[in-house]
């Protein structure tokens, strides 16, 4: 099995990042007085990879990143991230294992009412860390997604590009061994669209997991990366596994 | 060790920070708790002051023992033996039937009454002062020396003292219940402004969520508010309550002299005061531990 080869002692460490493999086996997921938004659903995502979850709107990707990050629980099947099963989870475990994740928002979730250094800093203070440290990583964060000049700039005065980045900066400041992003792109032109897929291709090379939901799927069909191509919550078809 | 102490450092300065940018609103909360917590804190002044009051009013309550019209030179001897031997007693005095009658007839007034009776009908009797004060300590005594050979009956004459002691522990039992329901009512006050300033934050609290706070994050910074209302409330209360008492001082040291004391409202020792911070401390915490639990289940933050 591939995972053999993937144990954190045989492997060399990349930078800080944790060894987390995502397994998803014969998963089901059906909203309460809805139809099943996912079915029988099984793939496995290794850690480094760069993966595109791609489907037209309502084919359940969505759903399927909130089952990967832990946010919604599978009616059926296993999820596992790591060794952790996410259905046996206690919920005092739950905020633990996001914690693992960088989560950048369809509709960004922002906080408007502050500016752009402390919306990087909510999950460093939600992490415990607090001062110099912070105050260091929030800029490090700020200049990977060339926003360092605008470190005192409200949420609302960014452009759409600039609050999209400013989103990414917040996921990825907690050093994250997995980030996941649902729709980055979605509202962009082609410009800011490439930018944004740059940006998550630079997290990728560090050994960053990298998750994109995209219903663009012209858009990055020419792009390295697997591709999980979702249709009415099925798995339609899988590209291989790239090493 | 050193990360939960910088994180209780980060809620209190964000709590710090949000009540700074409310300061009317934080001062009228203060305030508004102020005055609740002052109310059975006057009343505690009064009883505690009357306490006082009475204490210093009804010393050495005075026993009367009269004795049964035979009573026999033995029986007295016997008596006096008793007396002088009880360490509850503290002083006593006899007088005989015959000293009592010319007393009566020396009095004005009463000549008529008396020269129409025939005979000496008062008893011998002895006036006894207590030791203790304590209505308690005087009624066990009395009981004891109504046992006694050749007592007829004996009669305390503070039965005021005693009502006067029965007044001031209703007056204890009405300070607790106006206690529990004013802090009922703190409670509730608190929790619905907690309540109000959860829905304000509501995003904050979504989005902390999703990327993994604890609920014990999210409650932190509440819990924190809660409390230093109360401690702004408690010592607004205590504030309050030592100018009521300067503003009675000055009416009631007029009054004391008119009857020649030097009796002055005291203030609320230590540990009243003490009480009421700690209290108000504690019902702020409280309150908003509730609205926070009960929100953060209304929100249904997954």
């Amino acid at each position: 099995m591939t995972c053999a080869r993937l144990t954190p002692q045989n492997l060399p460490r990349l930078s800080f990042h944790e060894i987390l493999m995502i397994r998803f086996d014969q998963v089901g997921k059906r909203y309460p007085g809805s139809n099943e938004a996912l079915r029988d659903i099984s793939f496995e995502i290794e850690q480094g990879e760069l993966v595109f979850v791609t489907g037209h709107s309502g084919a359940g990707k969505s759903t399927l990143l909130k089952l990967i990050a832990a946010i919604e629980r599978p009616t059926s099947g296993t999820v596992l991230i790591g060794n952790q099963n996410v259905s046996k989870l206690r919920p005092a475990a739950v905020p633990y294992l996001r914690r693992k994740f960088g989560m950048v928002f369809q509709d960004h979730k922002l906080l408007y009412d502050r500016n752009a250094f402390d919306n990087v800093a909510l999950p460093l203070y939600i992490n415990g860390i607090s001062g110099n440290e912070a105050g260091k990583r929030i800029r490090a964060a700020l200049d990977k997604v060339g926003l360092l000049g605008k470190e005192k700039a409200m949420p609302i005065s960014l452009s759409g590009g600039e609050q999209q980045r400013l989103a990414i900066a917040r996921a990825v400041v907690s050093r994250p061994s997995i980030l996941i992003a649902d729709e980055p792109t979605g509202n962009l032109d082609a410009n800011y669209a490439a930018e944004i897929i740059r940006l998550f291709y630079a997290f990728h090379q560090v050994g960053v997991t990298v998750i994109i939901a995209t219903h663009d799927a012209g858009g990055i069909s020419a792009q390295e990366g697997r591709k999980l191509k979702l249709a009415q919550g099925a798995l339609q078809m899988q590209s291989e596994l790239q090493t | 060790m050193r990360d939960w102490l910088s994180q209780q450092r980060q809620a209190l300065q964000l709590v710090l920070a949000r009540m700074w940018k409310a300061r009317l609103a934080t001062l009228m909360m203060c305030g508004v708790m102020g005055v609740t917590l002052c109310l059975p804190g006057i009343l505690y002044v009064i009883v505690d002051n009357l306490n006082r009051l009475a204490g210093d009013v009804q010393n050495e309550p005075k026993i009367s023992l009269f004795l049964k019209l035979d009573t026999t030179p033995e029986t007295l001897k016997e008596l006096e033996k008793r007396l002088s031997a009880n360490p509850a007693v503290k002083s006593y005095r006899f007088v005989s039937k015959d000293s009592a009658w010319q007393e009566l007839r020396q009095n004005a007034g009463l000549g008529d009454v008396t020269g129409g009776l025939e005979q000496n009908p008062l008893p011998d009797a002895y006036f006894v002062q207590s030791k203790e004060s304590e209505p308690a300590a005087v009624d066990g005594l009395l009981r004891q020396m109504q046992q006694w050979p050749g007592v007829e009956h004996a009669l305390v004459d503070a039965n005021w003292v005693k009502r006067l002691y029965a007044l001031l522990a209703l007056g204890k039992k009405a300070i607790l219940v106006l206690a529990g329901l004013l802090g009922f009512a703190l409670l509730a006050i608190i929790g619905n402004t907690i309540r109000l300033q959860i829905l304000t934050q509501r995003e904050e609290i979504e989005v902390s969520k999703l990327i993994g706070a604890t609920d014990r994050f999210i409650r932190r910074p509440f819990l924190y508010a809660g409390a230093l209302y109360g401690l702004g409330g408690g010592l607004t209360a205590w504030l309050m309550l030592a100018s009521v008492i300067w503003l009675f001082n000055l009416s009631v040291a007029e009054l004391a002299e008119l009857y020649a004391s030097s009796f002055r409202l005291g203030m609320p020792d230590m540990p009243a005061a003490l009480a009421i911070i700690g209290g108000a401390v504690g019902l702020g915490w409280l309150g908003a531990y509730w609205a926070v639990n009960r929100s953060l289940s209304q929100l249904e933050i997954t």
